[in-house]
């Protein structure tokens, strides 16, 4: 067996990872390098309970527990870079971890506008302490708050915002919000929505920069037609990108994340795994990176296993080929999608309906079902997310949602 | 094995009725039902399953 194996990202996904190789009788030295001083909290909550105040933040803790699992933490300094073939890590502070297993699940990062990072009151989400500095800024009277991006991190910070009875403008650059993920129609009724709850939702509006006064405290949004609007607090919510650079001349195939195979491997003894990995997904056939809380445990699961596994000798394990699950909470909807849906996808409500904000829609292609979205329908995803499962038409698919 | 679900951290979003449909279901009044609370130990990997997928961290197994 390895002796040891090295975890770069000490979250969700690397925990999942961690506790899996103890739970499969790894024995060997276990490293976790984060470059956070504290890792063991859970995202979801940030946008949701915790910003609302509902939660302290220790609340938002982590599944499972890390105290028996024999780990060498090294928090505090990121890895730097990895030499593959003298297998060790270079962090930080100038320390270096030898490895003979290596997983990499260093997660992805908020992207950033120019300016804002000399600014105060201009925020990403995407850790405990970006949560806390926007909460103490709600907490402190900031009132006006713009929200730039209208993706699922945007669109929960605005229902969270709303309902502790801010005013909140939400900017969004596309003419469609959230089109990519879950097509038009959703899209533009999530804005109705968030309209109805009295958001003021601009779309196909780009911001151009900040406005700020002498404390550099931020006073407004610019937009490119030349206008601005006024702001206490900004949030900026366009999207994440994986968190790669410290694998740059590593020899490993970094596009849009780390491309690894059916079972998650990036070479000889490294896996790769949650929001960093792409994979190839045989039941969608082209290579899916997703950024879901289950696609992290799930994929730090199978990594584990196709370690230990590849370390054996052993192969013939089944491809890590899931069907992703996702979930967001706004208002007083849960939104759930299972599958994959896309902008070009066919979509019919096959049961309840968008006025009564509680229903299950599935997306098509080529004749199959390739995704199940559900408002306020748990039961109803679930029963069809089997459809998925067994891989059913789409004819087949709607037949049987009418009939539920 | 016993299976505790706390349902006050519940929010019935049926990810484990999907992972063990013979313990766990959600019903049309979006309140999830244990349907057998001492199951057979020949469910505990789907069990122990629900218990990490869990988002709310609800479930979890007495023995
Ligand atoms: C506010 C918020 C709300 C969310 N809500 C939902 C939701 O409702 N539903 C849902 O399905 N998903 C949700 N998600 C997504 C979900 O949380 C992520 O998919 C999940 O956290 C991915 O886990 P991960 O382990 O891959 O990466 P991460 O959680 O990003 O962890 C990566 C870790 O690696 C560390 N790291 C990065 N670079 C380095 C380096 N060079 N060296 C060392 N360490 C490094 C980071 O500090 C971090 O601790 C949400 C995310 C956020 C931010
Ligand atoms: S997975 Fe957890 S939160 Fe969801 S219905 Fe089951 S017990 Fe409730």
């Amino acid at each position: 067996m390895f002796g040891t194996v090295a975890i770069v990202g000490g979250s969700l996904s690397g925990l999942t990872c961690a506790q899996t190789l103890r739970d499969e009788g790894f024995d060997g030295s276990l490293f976790v390098i984060d470059a956070e001083d504290s890792t063991a909290y859970d995202r979801p909550p940030l946008s949701k309970q915790v910003l609302a105040g509902e939660w302290d933040a220790e609340r938002a803790h982590l599944p499972g527990t890390t105290a028996d699992l024999g780990i060498t933490w090294m928090l505090g300094h990121p890895a730097i870079g990895v030499d593959l073939a003298d297998r060790f890590l270079k962090l930080g502070n100038g320390e270096m971890v030898g490895f003979d297993g290596l997983v990499i699940a260093s997660g992805a990062a908020p992207r950033v506008l120019p300016g804002m990072g000399e600014l105060d009151g201009v925020r990403v989400l995407r850790t405990l302490d970006d949560c806390l500095a926007i909460r103490s800024a709600l907490d402190g009277g900031a009132t006006r708050v713009v929200i730039v991006g209208a993706g699922f991190i945007g669109a929960e910070v605005a229902s969270t915002c709303r309902q502790r009875g801010c005013e909140v403008v939400v900017l969004e650059a596309l003419d469609v919000p959230l089109e990519r993920a879950i097509g038009a129609e959703m899209g533009m009724l999530i804005a109705d929505i968030h309209r109805e709850h009295g958001v003021d939702v601009r779309l196909g509006t780009g911001v151009d920069g900040f406005e700020h006064g002498g404390d550099r405290h931020v006073t407004g949004v610019r937009l490119s037609d030349g206008s601005a609007v006024p702001a206490d607090l900004v949030v900026v919510g366009i999207g994440v990108v994986p968190q790669t650079a410290w694998l740059e001349g590593s020899g490993l195939t970094v596009d849009d994340g780390v491309v690894v195979d059916e079972q998650l491997r990036a070479a000889p003894g490294v896996v790769a795994i949650g929001d960093i990995a792409r994979w190839p997904s045989r039941r969608y056939g082209r290579l899916l990176r997703v950024e879901h809380w289950e696609n992290a445990i799930q994929m730090g699961e199978h990594a584990a296993r196709s370690l230990l596994r590849e370390d054996d000798g052993g192969e013939g394990a089944e491809p890590y080929d899931p069907i992703p699950w996702f979930w967001s909470d706004q208002y007083d909807f849960k939104l759930q999608l299972a599958g994959h849906a896309g902008a070009d996808d066919q979509f019919e409500i096959v049961c309840g309906s968008t006025e009564e904000r509680r229903f299950v829609g599935l997306y098509g292609r080529a004749g199959r079902l390739v995704g199940v979205l559900g408002m306020n329908r748990p039961r109803h995803v679930m029963q069809l997310r089997q459809k998925l499962v067994d891989g059913a038409s789409y004819d087949e698919a709607v037949a049987f949602g009418r009939a539920l | 094995m016993r299976v505790v679900v706390d349902f006050d951290l519940c929010e019935s979003n049926a990810v484990c009725m999907g992972i063990a449909p013979e313990v766990f279901e959600v019903r049309d009044d979006d309140f999830l039902y244990i349907l057998n609370e001492t199951p057979p130990e020949d469910l505990r990997p789907k069990i122990e399953e629900a218990v990490r997928r869990c988002p709310k961290q609800a479930i979890s197994i007495e023995d």
